[in-house]
């Protein structure tokens, strides 16, 4: 691999190593808060029932690892909505992944479909951050061997623009602006202790 | 031939001394610039010089265990390239054991090995007889043809197979009572060892390979001392290699029984542990065993219990080592290390000095073989067969400069210490400067 | 984790978890539609079989083929130890023809060893069995059994053996499943107890981390998991042990016996299976014993060694899971 690739490497398996510290020693910025997290999901979820016409038929899968923390959040929020139960789980795309070359194999995370599956059904992707939208390719690949979904649909905590793809979110949460220069972190209490998403600097070596 | 002057050499690691060749033999010795050549009768005049300060005056080395591969291995080594080798490596008699294609059991064979050494003029070779026809333990070989022939064969050994035969192996020691022979024996029960791969131990436990049990060669020279005391003959062993060996070599040498035994260099330095790698240079026969063998050897070399070192110089072509170790050849090459393995591992230990290095290594092997004008003093009157050693370099093994024709070291890369410059035969240098003649 | 897998003692305890764990989502696969994902996809993995085993080899060439990898099956039968050069050979041909693993069974100890550190290839060495040396896959399967079994497919995650009492019955002294388990357990902090006749025990043993006992009937009770091997009837001509019938006596595992050992216990056996010999039909066909779990096992252990060795492009490293980049 060539010196770039190598740095990006080691950038990335820093972040993977500890992550919140790259971000925080960098003077990272809270952009959401707590409330702020819980407003947009509400949101999101309202959303969810008007354009699903009464969500009956949605399946909710999170990607690892905090995409299926907001997509039990979400089912929480939908049932009280719709107050029935709401299928949700989560789908590992680490092996789906474009970029496996490129990097040590990760440990895989854990894929989960609800009981009836996926076949005839709405698929609402849930992820943190929306980004190069490579992760969500890789997604939409796992799921075809999984099933035939009637339509997959995505929503994200925040959209920090920058796509390699073309896809687009159907739900976000918060459009976010950033440059390459900078890193986005979501922390939720589930994994990290609170809940707030962090703008800072990327970290240099 | 002309007229040599080694001048201030240790001989045999002593006080500095010049000797004076003429010819094959050395007409005179003495401590350095102390003797008026002429006022001895003699002139050291138009001799060449070998400025030999520092370094270490040895008799000749003999090899009592040498595989020279020819008649029929041509491909591992020939007697040229094997006797180059001994050169290079201080002997100047090598001892050639007798598993060739076809085996060294007749008068022919052994005379044809014998001259062929002779021709070359490198060291010399005393063949080594099979002990039984095609070293099949099972019919005794003309034991007396092959010593009545131009080789005068007298060191008789099935080397690489053990007489295993109590009968057979009893009409041998009687046999060659009446030529003055020995029989060296390849001590490996075979039952014992079927399937054997490398030492049986914690290694071999771990590394799932054919354990090769101590007792294999330990209950072998337990009968053999036994039957020589029985017939009243005298019995060499071969390569010993375990602590309980050298325990009842002890005990048959304590009772006078007319027992010799040998050592190899490898045993001596190299254990077990070793196989780990699974790199078939680590491949021999008998295999590497434990530190505690390892450092009983050493002592029982030191004290006397073993008589001498032998090279066991086994070479094979580079195919039959590179591959997995169970379809490896066994054996090492040794005849160009030999002696600094043996300075690593008992002189630079305090274990032995170079006097004892010259008893082990030329002394007791020429006596053991009966090898006329080999392993002699280093005084006038005696045949001009020496070795000079420059014991204080130190440096890398490297196969790649060695003279015979195979190249399974186990040393390549280990730095080793000691280095022979000259080898006289009868006079003649076959080694000058570290580079052969 | 190294970049060949040649023994179970190159396992550390974190890579060995990480392998379980890896092989928990693997065996996912198998229960969907597709069983296939499209992970090692361009990659070429050879199995160069030099001795017969129809069972390990379809097991690596399904979880080979599930990964998606070019599977190319060499089978030397036959070709191995009379003539050693074939092994260099035959490895230096797969590897021109742009092999990225070689996934090796042979009957001589160390060969894979040999393969992956002479130079001679560049490509991943998978240990499938040597001579009487290493299994390691087959331990890995045996522990990610005794995982589940024991511990719980979920509760499981992350976890190793400790505490675990294991019991391996047979004849050790041949045996490359026994070596292999015997590392693997120790470091995944399982109890290994080995029992056999003296014959058929190494010298050398009393170095292992591991208790020895003559007395099956002595260990049963504070068993957790018993592991019978498969007992080779020509053993018996090589005077390792009198008859057939004593062996089965003395160290065969039939209903009764099985009762000794606690309610939980499970019975196991690497295949195939001696029935009558070293266990009886009664043990074999029971609920506690896993022998057709192990084989499903097999193929998701071997999915994640793959996956590991040959995803990235280094193997992986043993520390805890990732998070995801964007």
């Amino acid at each position: 691999m060539d010196k770039q690739e190598k740095f990006d490497q080691q950038e990335k398996s820093a972040q993977r190593g500890k992550p919140d510290a790259a971000v925080q020693a960098s003077d990272a910025r809270p952009v959401l808060e707590g409330p702020d997290i819980a407003r947009v999901l509400t949101r999101i979820a309202h959303e969810i029932v008007e354009r699903a016409k009464g969500a009956d038929d949605v399946v909710l899968l999170g990607i690892p690892t905090r995409g299926v923390f907001l997509a039990q959040r979400l089912a929480a929020k939908l049932e009280k909505i719709t107050d029935r139960k709401m299928p949700v789980g989560s789908l590992d795309i680490t092996m789906y992944r474009d970029d496996l070359r490129m990097h040590p194999p990760r440990a895989l995370a854990r894929t989960e479909i609800p009981g009836d599956g996926i076949d005839g059904r709405l698929v609402i992707l849930v992820d943190d951050v929306l980004f190069s939208g490579r992760t969500i390719r890789a997604a939409l690949d796992a799921l075809n061997d999984i099933g035939r979904p009637r339509a997959v649909q995505l929503a994200v905590l925040v959209d920090r623009g920058h796509r390699e793809l073309p896809i687009r979110a159907d739900y976000v949460g918060k459009n976010l602006p950033t440059s390459l220069r900078e890193t986005v972190k979501v922390l939720l209490a589930e994994e990290d202790g609170r809940d707030t998403v962090l703008l800072g600097a990327k970290p240099t070596s | 031939m002309s007229k040599i002057l080694i001048r201030g050499a240790k001989v045999l690691g002593g006080e500095p001394q010049d000797v004076l060749i003429d010819g094959e033999t050395i007409v005179a010795t003495a401590r350095q610039g102390e003797i008026d050549w002429s006022g001895a009768g003699l002139s050291a005049e138009g001799a060449e010089v070998v400025e030999a300060a520092g370094k270490v005056l040895l008799p000749g080395l003999v090899d009592l265990h040498t595989h020279l591969r020819e008649p029929g291995r041509e491909d591992s080594e020939t007697v040229l390239t094997g006797t180059r080798a001994a050169a290079g490596g201080g002997y100047t008699a090598v001892f050639a054991m007798a598993n060739t294609f076809p085996v060294a059991d007749t008068a022919g064979v052994v005379e044809q090995v014998y001259r062929l050494g002779q021709e070359h003029g490198y060291c010399d070779v005393q063949p080594i007889g099979a002990v039984t026809v095609g070293l099949e333990g099972k019919k005794l070989a003309e034991l007396g043809a092959m010593h009545e022939s131009a080789a005068g064969v007298t060191v008789f050994s099935d080397d690489g197979k053990c007489v295993d035969d109590a009968v057979i192996m009893r009409r041998a020691l009687e046999y060659v009572k009446a030529f003055g022979g020995v029989v060296a024996q390849h001590a490996q029960e075979p039952r014992l060892t079927e399937g054997a791969q490398m030492n049986e131990g914690v290694v071999s436990a771990e590394l799932g390979l054919g354990g090769w049990p101590a007792v294999a060669e330990e209950s072998i020279i337990a009968r053999d001392v036994l039957l020589a005391e029985h017939v009243g003959s005298r019995v060499h062993i071969c390569h010993l290699s375990t602590a309980g060996s050298v325990e009842i070599v002890r005990w048959a040498k304590s009772r006078g029984i007319d027992v010799t035994a040998e050592v190899t260099p490898h045993h001596l330095l190299l254990t077990d542990e070793l196989v780990r790698s699974y790199n078939p240079v680590y491949k021999v026969n008998p295999p590497l065993r434990t530190e505690r063998d390892v450092l009983a050897l050493r002592e029982a070399l030191a004290d006397g219990t073993i008589d001498i070192v032998a090279t066991d110089h086994a070479p094979h072509p580079h195919e039959d080592k590179d591959c997995e170790w169970a379809a490896a050849a066994m054996g090492m090459v040794g005849l160009e290390t030999a002696l600094s393995v043996v300075q690593e591992t008992m002189v630079d230990t305090g274990l032995l000095t170079w006097a004892g290095v010259a008893d082990r290594m030329s002394f007791k092997p020429a006596r053991i073989g009966r090898a006329a004008g080999h392993g002699r003093p280093v005084s006038a009157g005696e045949p001009a067969n020496l070795t000079l050693v420059d014991t204080e370099y130190r440096g890398l093994v490297d196969p790649a400069g060695f003279a015979s024709r195979s190249r399974n070291t186990p040393y390549e890369g280990r730095e080793l210490p000691g280095r022979v410059t000259h080898t006289w035969l009868r006079g003649k240098a076959t080694l000058v400067d570290g580079k052969l003649t | 984790m190294q970049r060949h897998l040649i023994s179970a003692a190159d396992l550390t305890r974190d890579d060995a978890v990480l392998i379980l764990d890896t092989a928990e989502e693997m065996a996912r696969v198998a229960d969907r539609p597709i069983k296939k994902l499209p992970t090692l996809r361009g990659r070429t993995v050879v199995n160069l079989f030099f001795e017969d085993s129809t069972r390990t080899r379809i097991s690596f060439e399904a979880a080979e083929k599930r990964l998606s990898a070019d599977v190319i099956n060499f089978t030397a039968k036959g070709s191995s130890v009379s003539k050693g050069e074939s092994l260099k050979d035959t490895a230096q041909t797969l590897e021109a023809m742009g092999v990225d693993a070689v996934v090796i069974r042979h009957g001589a100890s160390g060969a894979p060893y040999r393969l992956a550190n002479s130079g001679w290839i560049d490509a991943a060495v998978i240990n499938a069995g040597d001579g009487t040396h290493q299994h390691p896959t087959q331990a890995l399967l045996d522990a990610f059994t005794m995982r589940r079994r024991l511990v719980g497919r979920d509760a499981g995650i992350g976890q190793d053996l400790t505490g675990k009492r294991i019991t391996i019955v047979g004849d050790v002294l041949h045996s490359r499943v026994a070596r292999s388990n015997v590392d693997l357990l120790h470091t995944l902090g399982a109890e290994v107890t080995l029992v056999a006749p003296p014959t058929l025990v190494p010298v050398g043993v009393e170095n292992w981390p591991c208790e020895v006992s003559y007395d099956l009937d002595a260990v049963l009770p504070k068993s957790d998991a018993v592991m019978m091997l498969r007992v080779q009837r020509e053993r018996m001509n090589a005077a390792f042990f009198p008859t057939e019938r004593e062996y089965s006596r003395r160290y065969g595992l039939d209903g009764e016996r099985m009762a000794k050992t606690p309610e939980h216990a499970i019975v196991m056996h690497p295949g195939p299976m001696v029935r009558g010999m070293e266990i009886t039909a009664e043990v074999a066909d029971s609920e506690r014993c896993t022998v057709v779990e192990q084989v499903a096992n097999g193929v998701s252990i071997r999915m994640a060694v793959l996956y590991l060795l040959l995803g990235g492009n280094e193997p992986a490293v043993s520390h805890a899971r990732t998070t995801e980049e964007k």
